[in-house]
Formats: C-alpha cells, sequence, structure tokens
C-alpha cells in the first residue's frame, strides 16, 4: 500500500490539515447523533453509519473540484456532507422532511443535491457505476474538463455492473474516478468469501484501467492518492480506479447481530480510527491543541444540535404532492 | 398537411432517427450494433457514415450498462436515445429502468429529469423460440415513472420518436418486431405525434376490438372477416400504454357495449388484465357482456410454425371470441 502522507506532510498546512479534521468529526458526530435519532424513532428504514470510513469521503471529495460530479451508495452521508450538502438538510432527508435534501422522500439512503453535481445515493448495489459513466460519456460528449467520481463497496466488484463499466469506461476513454470502499464485507460476506480474487485494483488492470491500492484510515493518504488520480484523469481522459482499504466500526445497517465478524476484528480496525490516528499526528506535528479540539468538537456539535432543530421544525410534504414529479406532467 | 409518403416501418423509424440527429447536437444513438453493422433490424443503416462514431455508438454487450450509461448522459444534458436489440435482453437492463431511470426525478424531490429514450423490439412470430420471443411491454407499463410507446403504423414509427425526444421523462418505444418489412403511408412532414391519445383505426358500432403494437394488423384483419358476418367493429389502437389513454377506451365500449382486449403478452398478469379492470371500474354500465381478451397461451413460445401460431393471438380466434359474444 502506498502511504502518501510523507510526501505530501510539507505541502499540508495546519488550517487545511485541521479542517479535514473538522470534516471528518461532523460526519461522525452527525451520525453518532442519527443513531440516536433512530432509537427515538425520528429516523426509521435503512440507516447505513460511515463511522469508521471518513477519511475516504473527506479525502477524496477534497480532492475534487465543484465541477466535477459523484455518485454514491446508500452509505453515503459522509459523502453528501463533505460535498457541502448541508447537516440541516441531511437530517432533515432522514427525518422524512419536506425541507430535507431529498424533499424527505428518499431517506437516508437517497440524498441529492442538483446544485452541487451530488448525484445520490443509490441502493441497489453496483447501481450507481453505468450511471456514473454516463455522466462521463455526456461530458466527454460535451468538451466539459469534468471527472465523475463514484464511490462503490467491494460488494459491488461481485456485480456484472461493475465489470461491464470498468470496460465501457477503458474502451470510450471516460473521465470516471472509481472508488472503491473496500471494508471487507459485503453486507455480511467477508471478502474472501466472495471474491475469487481479493485484490479489487488489480481487476480494474484487466480492463485496462489504471489502479492503485491505498490505505483508507489516512485522509493524507486518501487526499493525495485520489488528488494525483484526478490529475492523471485530466491529462489522458482515461479512467482510474482507487481501491481504499477500511472498516466499518458499526453494524451494516442498524440491526445486525454481526455474527460474520469476531470482537478482536473490529477491535484491531478500531485502533486504526480515522480520525483518532489524525488527531495523533496533528498533535504530534504540534498543530493541535486540547483547546483547538475542544473548539471544533464544540462547533460541530452546536451544528448537530441545529441539525436536530432544523430537521424537528421542517414540515412534512403534504400527501396531495404525493404523485408529484413522477413524471413532469402527471399522468391522467 | 404535408406530403404522404409510402414506405416501411423500418424506414419509418431510420427516418425519425435521422431527423432527430439533424435537429439536436445533443441526441447521439448507443446500442448493440447500431453503427457497422447497420442495426440488427437495418433501422440506423449508413447513419454512422453520417453521423459518426461520437453519435452512432456500438456498444459492448452490456445491456445494464449501456442502459444506465443512457441515464447517466441524459442526467448529464445529453439527449440520448439507447436501443436495446430486443426486449428479451432488456431483462438484463431492468434494474437501471426501475430503481433508477423511473425513480429519480420522484425520489429526488423533483431535482432530476431523466429525458432518455430507449428503443426496443419486441414481440413473437418469427420463430426464434422461447428465449427470442416475449413481449412484455406489459412489465414496462406497470412502472410509474417512465412512458410507454408502442407504434403499430408505419406514420406513429415515423413521428413517436420525435414526440419522446420532447419529452423531460424516460421513454420506452416497444417495435413489434415483424412490423419493420411492413409497408404503409407516413407524413413526412407533420412533426411530433401526439402521444397522450388512443385512436379509433377502423369505425364500428358492434364490438370494440382494443389492441396495441404487432397485434393490430392481426385485429384489423378480424374485424374485416367479421363484416361477412353483418358485424361491424371498432379497432382502438391505444399506442401509448403508459399513461394510458382511458377516456378513448371508456368511449369506444358507451359506443359498442361489447369488448375484446387483444394482447400478445401472456393473459395472466397480462396488459389486457388492466384494460379490463379499468373497463370493468369506470365503464361497467356501458357492457352487455363479459369483457373478453386474447392473450399469448401460457407456454414458453415455441419453434416450431404450427405451434407458434397456435401460442399467438391470431384473426380467427378474434372472429371466434366476438361471434360467441354476439
Amino acid at each position: 500500500m502506498k502511504s502518501a502522507q510523507d510526501e505530501l506532510e510539507i505541502q499540508v498546512t495546519r488550517e487545511h490539515a485541521l479542517e479535514l479534521l473538522h470534516e471528518m468529526l461532523r460526519i461522525r458526530r452527525l451520525e453518532e447523533k442519527a443513531a440516536e435519532m433512530y432509537s427515538l424513532g425520528k429516523i426509521r428504514g435503512f440507516l447505513h453509519l460511515y463511522i469508521g470510513e471518513e477519511a475516504i469521503a473527506v479525502g477524496a471529495i477534497h480532492a475534487l473540484g465543484p465541477e466535477d460530479a459523484i455518485v454514491a451508495t446508500y452509505r453515503e452521508h459522509g459523502h453528501a456532507l463533505a460535498r457541502g450538502i448541508s447537516m440541516d438538510a441531511i437530517m432533515a432527508e432522514m427525518f422524512g422532511k419536506a425541507n430535507g435534501c431529498s424533499r424527505g422522500r428518499g431517506g437516508s439512503m437517497h440524498l441529492f443535491d442538483a446544485s452541487l453535481r451530488f448525484y445520490g445515493g443509490y441502493a441497489i448495489v453496483g447501481g450507481g457505476l453505468p450511471i456514473a459513466v454516463g455522466l462521463a460519456l455526456a461530458d466527454k460528449m460535451q468538451g466539459r474538463d469534468r471527472i465523475t467520481a463514484c464511490f462503490f463497496g467491494d460488494g459491488a466488484v461481485a456485480e456484472g455492473e461493475f465489470h461491464e463499466s470498468m470496460n465501457l469506461a477503458a474502451l470510450w476513454d471516460l473521465p470516471v474516478l472509481f472508488l472503491c470502499e473496500n471494508n471487507y464485507y459485503a453486507m455480511g460476506t467477508a471478502l474472501e468469501r466472495h471474491q475469487s480474487q481479493t485484490d479489487i485494483a488489480f481487476k480494474a488492470r484487466a480492463y485496462a484501467v489504471g489502479s492503485e491500492t491505498v490505505d483508507g484510515m489516512d485522509v493524507l493518504a486518501v487526499e493525495a492518492a485520489t488528488r494525483r488520480a484526478v490529475d492523471t484523469i485530466r491529462r489522458t481522459g482515461k479512467p482510474y480506479l482507487i481501491e481504499f482499504k477500511t472498516y466499518r466500526f458499526r453494524a451494516h445497517s442498524m440491526y445486525d447481530a454481526e455474527l460474520y465478524r469476531t470482537k478482536e476484528e473490529v477491535e484491531a480496525w478500531k485502533a486504526r480510527d480515522p480520525i483518532a490516528g489524525f488527531t495523533v499526528y496533528l498533535r504530534d506535528a504540534g498543530w493541535l491543541s486540547d483547546a483547538d479540539l475542544a473548539t471544533i468538537e464544540t462547533d460541530v456539535a452546536a451544528e448537530v444540535e441545529g441539525a436536530v432543530t432544523f430537521a424537528e421544525a421542517g414540515p412534512w410534504e403534504p400527501v396531495e404532492d404525493l404523485a408529484k414529479d413522477v413524471c413532469t406532467i402527471p399522468a391522467r | 398537411m404535408g406530403t404522404k409518403i409510402q414506405t416501411t416501418y423500418r424506414e419509418a423509424v431510420k427516418a425519425a432517427l435521422r431527423e432527430a440527429l439533424q435537429n439536436d447536437p445533443k441526441v447521439f444513438l448507443m446500442g448493440e450494433d447500431v453503427g457497422r453493422y447497420g442495426g440488427p433490424y437495418a433501422c440506423s443503416k449508413g447513419l454512422l457514415e453520417e453521423f459518426g462514431p461520437e453519435r452512432i455508438r456500438d456498444t459492448p454487450l452490456s445491456e445494464s450498462t449501456f442502459v444506465g450509461a443512457g441515464i447517466g448522459a441524459a442526467l448529464g444534458g445529453m439527449r440520448p436515445i439507447v436501443e436495446v436489440m430486443t426486449v428479451n435482453f432488456s431483462l438484463l437492463s431492468l434494474d437501471q429502468v426501475v430503481n433508477n431511470a423511473a425513480t429519480l426525478r420522484h425520489m429526488s424531490g423533483g431535482q432530476f429529469s431523466v429525458p432518455v429514450v430507449v428503443r426496443l423490439a419486441t414481440g413473437a412470430g418469427r420463430q426464434l423460440a422461447a428465449q427470442h420471443s416475449h413481449t412484455l411491454e406489459g412489465w414496462y407499463a406497470h412502472i410509474p415513472g417512465i412512458k410507454v410507446l408502442t407504434p403499430a403504423t408505419v406514420d406513429d414509427a415515423r413521428r413517436m420518436l420525435g414526440a419522446a425526444l420532447l419529452e423531460p421523462d424516460p421513454v420506452f418505444i416497444f417495435e413489434h418486431a415483424m412490423l419493420y418489412p411492413m409497408e404503409g403511408e407516413m407524413d413526412e412532414t407533420a412533426g411530433p405525434a401526439d402521444i397522450t391519445r388512443a385512436v379509433v383505426r377502423r369505425p364500428g358500432r358492434d364490438v370494440s376490438l382494443i389492441t396495441y403494437g404487432g397485434s393490430l394488423g392481426k385485429t384489423l384483419q378480424a374485424a374485416e372477416e367479421l363484416v361477412a358476418d353483418g358485424i361491424e367493429a371498432e379497432v382502438l389502437d391505444l399506442r401509448v400504454l403508459r399513461p394510458l389513454d382511458v377516456d378513448s377506451i371508456l368511449a369506444t365500449v358507451a359506443k359498442t357495449h361489447r369488448a375484446v382486449i387483444i394482447d400478445e403478452s401472456w393473459r395472466t398478469g397480462s396488459f389486457a388484465a388492466e384494460i379490463s379492470a379499468q373497463i370493468m371500474e369506470r365503464g361497467f354500465d356501458h357492457l352487455d357482456c363479459p369483457v373478453q381478451r386474447i392473450c399469448s397461451e401460457e407456454v414458453p413460445i415455441p419453434y416450431p410454425k404450427h405451434l407458434e401460431d397456435a401460442a399467438l393471438p391470431q384473426p380467427y380466434k378474434i372472429v371466434d371470441a366476438v361471434r360467441r359474444m354476439i
């Protein structure tokens, strides 16, 4: 695995580093609050927490430009927040309120924001990859210098759409950045139990797609690798894949007995917590004091409380609007 | 009125594609063998030479991904026409249709349009056996969020594509494979078709024969045969399965008081069942007798001609049903 930390150390400013920490903490605290709201019955349906994987969304999305597009999965609160959808709109969406980022119609798995080119959370595993290929095709055909970043998990790699999308993006030289969040489990099925070849980056090369494997628990490594990949895509116009090794600390969704993995394994990965690790790194560098961290945590806590208030206060979409926007012109 | 010319359904589709490509630089065609091969049904023959490989794109055999890419390209501001060679292969891309194309506008709270047009050949009748003879447009018509067109005439083949390209939502055009060599009249200059209404193709007073797509010709033939019995059948071509023009269905039933629905899909859960239910719910008082359905038999479509013929709706089956009814 490549570690970009060394090469980037001198380039990263304290301000930027603290921003990355702040962003990761926003995701962590938002999701902790979401779990609490779930247990109170304020959030229903499926709620897939990203806790443990925050470094990927924060690092990768920081390396993208505002004109680039993002396609994400059903575990996409972190991507939405890192992209700039407000915590208010995300929490309200999870509450199902009309002031949510999808008017409350999508819920946790379907966060959208057209203005941020955030093309949403896709809840059929692998279903977002062809969409990303098409977005990149549209950009290429219209001569726009944009990249489409597509997040997906290791589970999606078993889907035919992964292989078809790799092939088509490479065949047509489309600017897609495939970002695999390999958290070692397709729901409850371990990577070695669902893949004959567990090296995902290697698979990409079979389609003539350049690729690499990166430590997904290291936000600086994630950002550096993504910046390099973005640069490569902008220069070559060809797709690229990064496999991030990561781990999901929480259950797959909210109810999960976790029979498929051991406590020891979970604890070993938690020892590599991307936020705790980065905090230590920043302290060692002399960039983060107790007071700095307290300030960030206080800011984030206020934002989270504000998001809950916003969601609570949000209106329900009127039932009369149920069939609105099925088609542009309603069916008779 | 414009100039009416005699041509084939295949040429009408091609003329529609050419016009669409000429009119809008954002329009492009992609699908299996649409380019060098000239289209599996020769509907795009010559278009690669005319418009180039950027706009006439041969795809790998990856239905799910090229339909999904069509959805993505539509989200990204293009105006894709995706050709899925046949409805049989579209089973591999159904997830993209049901979960993405049909949902994105509603699920995003109205933020996204998916202006993609998907064309598919459908239907049986060419001795292609069980895996190449499906009629599944009724499945597609089940899905809110998309529109389903079934051009049954040369003129509709020519003019429905233009109408579909004016829609901001996903439109699926089912072209019955038996129709491609059919000759008919088309209006070269009439512009996009009205895709909101069913059309009476033959007026009558005694019974309403309600059909669409590849069954229209068989139904018109049955109606002519019934003249010998003194029966004047009205033939309604639905043209659009979603959104369904229920008013036109009710209007013909109110006129004739009898209805037979001809639909090549399997009887159980067929689109014909939906039409029948609409008549029961909203037109029951008009009926003199129960609604009848002529559908495909409940078998995988067999290869030998006599068995395939027996499995599908045929004029004699329609005639028999009407005679029993009157």
